[in-house]
């Protein structure tokens, strides 16, 4: 599929802030799956400092924002071509030990609940493992929007038996791990048909690391692996380590935010 | 009753290097010994040096109390010790440098991949990032004890932001001060080179993208940091400056300290607060003593951190045991300095050799420091050790076992006149564009009768520590 994406994100801050500064992980990952084609960043009265690309691959740039200022836009606009790779991660340069990814967070960290989730299935290896924990997260939390926020845990997305992709991924990082999977959390853009599932084009899932094929995605929000709908990223530990944007603004006004993301397939 | 080496007095007779001090201790009178160490505590009281311990209490202005008797080494002893401490700074940085690459060390099979990689001190985030010169500890304290005439033990290795080096060269200026014919009469090593030592490593990891003379300061968390008096004296002696995260800002790829001249280009940053507070964007995102962005600039190349983020990763108690095979493997040679026996606990042999024999044993956590959350076992009260013993089987993994180690002893002012006292050593070895190390250290000595900690925070005091010149 060939795939426009434009995402804009509006800051607003009253009174003016005094500047702002980003770690931005919002450059798609170099893999098989997906060629990347004029993608282009831009900060509003911003000044872009060095980019670089991490031990796990993904491309981080820093932009900083001097005040005063009272609007920022946060501008991405690229295409991206994408291929089946029926989930498999292959190609992605990186240098991160599959066993960083066993570490608990405060996101996914385990409770009884998660862990009597996890052992519920059993695998014939690795692979349809995570297969079936994939579906049994599925199974137990129905999607939701508006039960969750930003911060809710694995453990109290399971309580309510409700939430959102990213609820969805952090249940399956936690019980992957449990079993002794290295699992993380990825971030990036899902192209949705016209009339197809009401889900946002920014989106989140799972990958979990199976000894033969390396990484492969799980997106237990629409019980399937990604596809050539999907955009990647870049992955971390969960949500909060995978952000593709985390600031600092300086000053003592109210932030308030306007976010629009498109995915558009293009004619050939 | 295990016999310790005493330092000052063997086979009945004084050794060499403490025959001078023994002349000097017996020809001291009694009240002119009063009086100097009563001059002593006003002048460490005057400059301000003291220690504030965490969860104790009482006066945070508390003076460590410091020792006038000097502890001595013979240069032909201090050139061993010089060249294991070396020896093993350059194994640690290279395992760093190592399990933040290729990991060669796991994939040979000479360390459990578990230990490195699910270590919480390991930091994803600088995973393959090679720093200046490749080093990422800069300041190697290694903390030694010594149980023979030749034989001496690395207790543990503190490649993050070892603290104390204030002590050495305070204690050595309050020396020189009230005893000066005393160091006219001997040869002893000078160390108040230390400080510009520093800055030159500092300067030789900057940034290849540093123009001109680089710029260093010291970060601190502020001047509620128990160690905030050590972070004032260096930059002082270093003539750098001391800054708190607020004072430096990121902008469009490098980092700028605020002056009152503007903004000011800043090259090498020598941290003295954790990893988890450097940069909200990385880390810890409540953290207020970071700098938003500094982890974008240093892993751009923008600026050098002093030690690397991620450096603690060689330095827990796990580790450790592992080190004699780091100097095997990246080296080549064999270890000068040899590691003390230690179990560890997540071994099912180990544990139960441990849980059996915990009134002999020291036990600590992986992570612990400062000597808190460890059990002195011949020391301990039954109570104590049941206690401890429910702490260990909640989580083996946390904790590693060592025997008590006969810890030497070193001639020590107390009420009574002269006493043996145990004591230890912490050198400070430098890794830049060279591996240095200044002739001395850090004396720890236990001043209770008999006790082998030696913590400041747990009733110890320092010495100044002599190295004879030939």
């Amino acid at each position: 599929m060939r795939l426009k994406i434009t995402h804009e994100t509006s800051y607003f801050y009253d009174p003016p802030a005094q500047g702002l500064v980003q770690s931005l992980r919002l450059t798609p990952s170099v893999h098989e799956g997906q060629r990347v084609s004029g993608w282009t960043i831009s900060v509003s009265g911003g000044q872009r400092g060095a980019g670089f690309r991490d031990g796990a691959g993904d491309w981080i740039e820093g932009w900083t924002v001097r005040g005063p200022v009272q609007e920022v836009v946060v501008s991405i606009a690229g295409q991206v071509e994408t291929r089946d790779t029926a989930g498999v991660l292959r190609g992605h340069r990186e240098t991160v030990h599959p066993l960083v990814y066993l570490r608990p967070t405060p996101a996914t960290r385990i409770d009884a609940a998660l862990r009597d989730l996890a052992h519920s299935e059993q695998g014939e290896d690795g692979l349809d493992l995570a297969h079936r924990l994939a579906a049994a997260v599925a199974r137990a939390i129905a999607y939701e929007p508006g039960v969750t926020e930003a911060h809710t845990t694995a453990a109290e997305a399971l309580a309510l038996g409700q939430g959102v992709c990213q609820d969805h991924a952090h249940a399956l990082i936690a019980c992957a791990r449990e079993r002794g999977l290295p699992a993380r959390y990825v971030s990036g853009y899902l192209h949705s048909n016209a009339g197809g599932e009401p889900h946002d084009a920014a989106h989140a899932w799972a990958e979990i690391h199976v000894g033969t094929l390396g990484w492969v995605g799980f997106d237990a929000a629409n019980a399937c692996c990604p596809d050539d709908r999907y955009v990647r990223l870049g992955s971390g530990l969960d949500a909060d380590d995978a952000a593709p944007v985390r600031g600092t603004t300086f000053g003592m006004g109210a932030e308030s935010l306007d976010v629009r993301v498109q995915v558009e397939e293009m004619e050939q | 009753m295990t016999i310790c080496y005493n330092e000052m007095v063997d086979g009945g007779r004084v050794r060499e290097p403490y025959a001078m001090l023994s002349d000097w201790i017996e020809t001291m009178p009694a009240e002119i010994r009063q009086m100097k160490q009563a001059e002593a505590e006003a002048l460490f009281r005057r400059i301000g040096i003291t220690f504030a311990v965490y969860g104790e209490g009482g006066d945070p202005d508390r003076l460590i109390p410091f020792d006038m008797m000097p502890r001595v080494f013979l240069q032909a002893e201090w050139r061993r010790l010089e060249r294991g401490i070396k020896q093993r700074a350059r194994a640690l940085n290279a395992f760093l440098r190592d399990v933040y690459g290729r990991g060669e060390i796991v994939r040979a099979g000479r360390i459990p991949a578990r230990l490195v990689y699910q270590n919480a001190a390991y930091e994803k985030a600088v995973v393959g990032f090679v720093p200046p010169r490749g080093v990422f500890s800069h300041i190697v304290g290694i903390d030694i004890v010594r149980t023979g005439r030749d034989e001496f033990y690395v207790l543990e290795d503190n490649c993050r932001t070892p603290s104390g080096v204030s002590y050495m060269l305070e204690n050595r200026e309050i020396m020189m001060r009230m005893f000066p014919a005393l160091f006219r009469n001997n040869r002893i090593e000078p160390v108040d080179q230390y400080p510009e030592l520093l800055r030159r490593t500092l300067a030789s990891v900057a940034p290849a993208r540093c123009e001109g003379t680089p710029t260093v300061v010291i970060l601190t968390p502020g001047h509620y940091n128990s160690a905030y008096y050590e972070h004032s004296f260096l930059a002082n002696l270093m003539g750098v400056e001391l800054v708190e995260g607020s004072d430096l800002f990121v902008d469009g790829g490098f980092v700028y300290m605020r002056t009152t001249q503007g903004p000011k280009r800043v090259d090498v940053i020598y941290r003295r607060i954790d990893d988890q507070f450097l940069d909200p964007l990385c880390f810890r995102r409540d953290s207020m003593l970071g700098v938003p962005g500094l982890m974008d600039v240093y892993r751009s190349g923008g600026v050098s951190i002093a030690s690397a983020p991620g450096a603690g990763v060689a330095d827990d108690k796990a580790v450790y045991t592992f080190v004699p095979e780091m100097v095997r493997f990246y080296l080549g040679e064999e270890p000068i300095l040899r590691n003390v026996q230690t179990w560890t606990l997540w071994k099912d042999e180990d544990y139960r050799y441990v849980m059996a024999n915990l009134k002999d044993l020291v036990v600590k956590e992986v992570h612990g420091s400062g000597g808190y959350g460890m059990l002195i076992g011949p020391c301990a009260s039954q109570a104590e050790i049941d206690a401890f013993a429910e702490r260990i089987k909640a989580d083996p993994g946390n904790y590693i076992a060592q025997p008590t180690l006969a810890l030497s002893t070193s001639p020590t002012f107390v009420d009574e006149g002269v006493a043996p006292r145990h004591v230890d050593l912490r050198p400070f070895c430098l890794c830049g564009d060279r591996v240095e190390l200044v002739p001395g250290g850090l004396t720890r000595v236990a001043l209770r009768e008999g006790s082998l900690v030696v913590n400041s925070s747990q009733g110890g005091g320092v010495k100044d520590t002599w190295v004879l010149s030939e």
